[in-house]
């Protein structure tokens, strides 16, 4: 599905991805992990073609995605930060999105449902709570049916409910054969989805398989204390240096 | 593109501060037109206030709209669309909005006056082309600055300072530089300054259609020798033209490269 080569990434002085190769193949859920600053996501920037690497290649089916755009239209993607222009209505933001798409099937009015967002669609989007916005950016990443979702820290400033409707609907999505790819700092929502782990360090891949192989990998019997020991292995490693 | 400038455009039509902008010039044209009593000083009060005002508006808007839409930007950027049509059609949204305010709330109360039936009708509408095309040069400008600052700070210091410097600076180090060279030809060297800046080129140009430009004194007098009006009205178009389309050709081009 998307394979990666030697990516380089520098912002200024400061290098961010330093020759990733990575892998991913079609189906199933990609939890990309590591330490505030590992390049978690500039990678995903990179693959959406909002960061315009230094060197190395991105195929997406086997095409590179450098100066295209018509790809994106098999990409779903979940921003971090949901910030829409104010004076529209929900309503009108949907359909905005849904105008810059070629795949007019879409599946907004069951989401719409699902996170009880009937009563804000002719609300305007600076009256929405945090919280309320996130579940719109929800919404306008899930109503198109991709073959690939990138998700960004999906889970910031959910209700418990509306976090349990979105892993049903990751999962969902998942059993109909999509790629999902996925941040997030909450590990145990992590360790509830995620069928493989991907590890950035210092802008390298420092582990890609399943969460038991981490465990052996890393002599620890839960994933959160797994991923612990990675990062304060490699903090030492920082003070030692 | 188009699909970008509508919803863009539709935002900023609703918001506060489109109606400020719109009620400012309507009352603007409203109290001129009532101590006045007269279309054509009317015109030229107008015209001094429009040329220092609509560069000022139109680069804090451009600034301001770009840094406020920056995430929204982002999803944007996510979607399948050029990247040169989600720059382009924001700023056409700003742009358009804005000359929008400033066309509907001066010509409702020149209409109501009845600017139809008098012969300052064409000066007043030059006076609206060249308000409308410095909006559409100063938001283009502030575009680009914005691009090029991801620091929101720093973008909106140089869009005032550029602003001060055009409309302010430029003129006095142009009036110094006649005092200091008095003694040498200056026609071509005035001549050339002026052209190089938008604000005193739409002064200009407003001048040489209303026929006043003794009234502007030296520039005035050289703009009236060397091209006689016509000559001089298209020249001074073609330059304004040219300061919309470079500043969207960088537009095009810097986000074109840039990491978001």
């Amino acid at each position: 599905m998307i394979s990666i080569e030697n990516l380089y990434k520098r912002f200024g002085k400061n290098q961010v991805l330093k020759g990733i190769d990575l892998e991913i193949e079609e189906g199933g859920i990609f939890a990309v992990l590591g330490p505030n600053g590992s390049g978690k996501t500039t990678l995903i920037k990179s693959i959406l073609g909002m960061v315009v690497p230094n060197s190395g290649s991105i195929k997406l089916n086997g095409k590179a995605v450098k100066n295209d755009w018509k790809y994106r239209n098999n990409i779903d993607y979940l921003p971090q930060i949901a910030n829409f222009p104010g004076n529209l209505s929900v309503k009108e933001l949907i359909r905005m999105i849904k105008d810059l798409r070629a795949h007019k099937t879409t599946g907004d009015k069951e989401l719409i449902e699902l996170f009880r967002l009937e009563p804000f669609l002719d609300k305007k989007l600076s009256n929405l709570s945090g919280g309320t916005k996130q579940k719109v950016n929800l919404v306008l990443t899930f109503m198109f049916d991709s073959p690939l979702i990138i998700l960004d820290e999906p889970t910031t400033g959910l209700d418990p409910i509306s976090h349990i409707r979105l892993k049903q609907l990751i999962q969902r999505e998942k059993d109909k054969g999509k790629t999902i790819l996925i941040t997030s700092h909450i590990m145990s929502f992590v360790e509830e989805i995620a069928d493989e782990i991907v590890f950035l360090l210092e802008g390298k891949i420092y582990f890609k398989g399943d969460i038991p192989a981490l465990k052996t990998k890393t002599g620890q019997p839960d994933f959160e204390h797994a991923i612990a020991s990675i990062l304060t292995s490699s903090y030492d490693k920082d003070i030692k240096v | 593109m188009i699909k970008i400038l509508k919803y863009s455009f539709y935002d900023l039509m609703r918001s506060r501060w489109s109606y400020v902008y719109f009620l400012f010039y309507l009352l603007l044209g409203l109290v001129l037109l009532f101590l006045n009593n007269d279309l054509s000083k009317a015109v030229i009060t107008l015209m001094n206030v429009i040329i220092i005002l609509v560069p000022l508006i139109g680069t804090i808007f451009g600034v301001m709209y770009y840094y406020n839409s920056k995430e929204f930007t982002e999803l944007l950027l996510a979607q399948p669309v050029k990247r040169s049509s989600i720059f382009l059609g924001q700023y056409l949204g700003v742009s358009l909005s804005l000359a929008m305010s400033l066309v509907i709330g001066l010509g409702l109360p020149f209409i109501f006056y009845g600017i139809f039936n008098s012969d300052a009708i064409g000066n007043f509408s030059l006076l609206l082309i060249t308000g409308a095309l410095l909006t559409l040069i100063f938001t283009a400008l502030a575009f680009v600055i914005a691009l090029t600052n991801d620091n929101k700070i720093k973008g909106f210091g140089y869009a005032i300072l550029l602003w001060l410097f055009l409309a302010v600076i430029y003129d006095g180090i142009f009036l110094m530089s006649l005092v200091f060279f008095e003694d040498y030809p200056l026609d071509k060297f005035s001549l050339i300054t002026t052209m190089l800046n938008p604000i005193d080129l739409s002064r200009v140009l407003i001048l040489l259609k209303m026929d006043i430009s003794a009234l502007l004194g030296y520039t005035g007098a050289v703009f009236q020798k060397f091209f006689g009006t016509n000559l001089g009205i298209i020249l001074s178009s073609l330059m304004l033209i040219l300061w919309v389309s470079i500043p969207l050709f960088l537009i095009k081009r810097i986000s074109g490269r840039k990491d978001f």
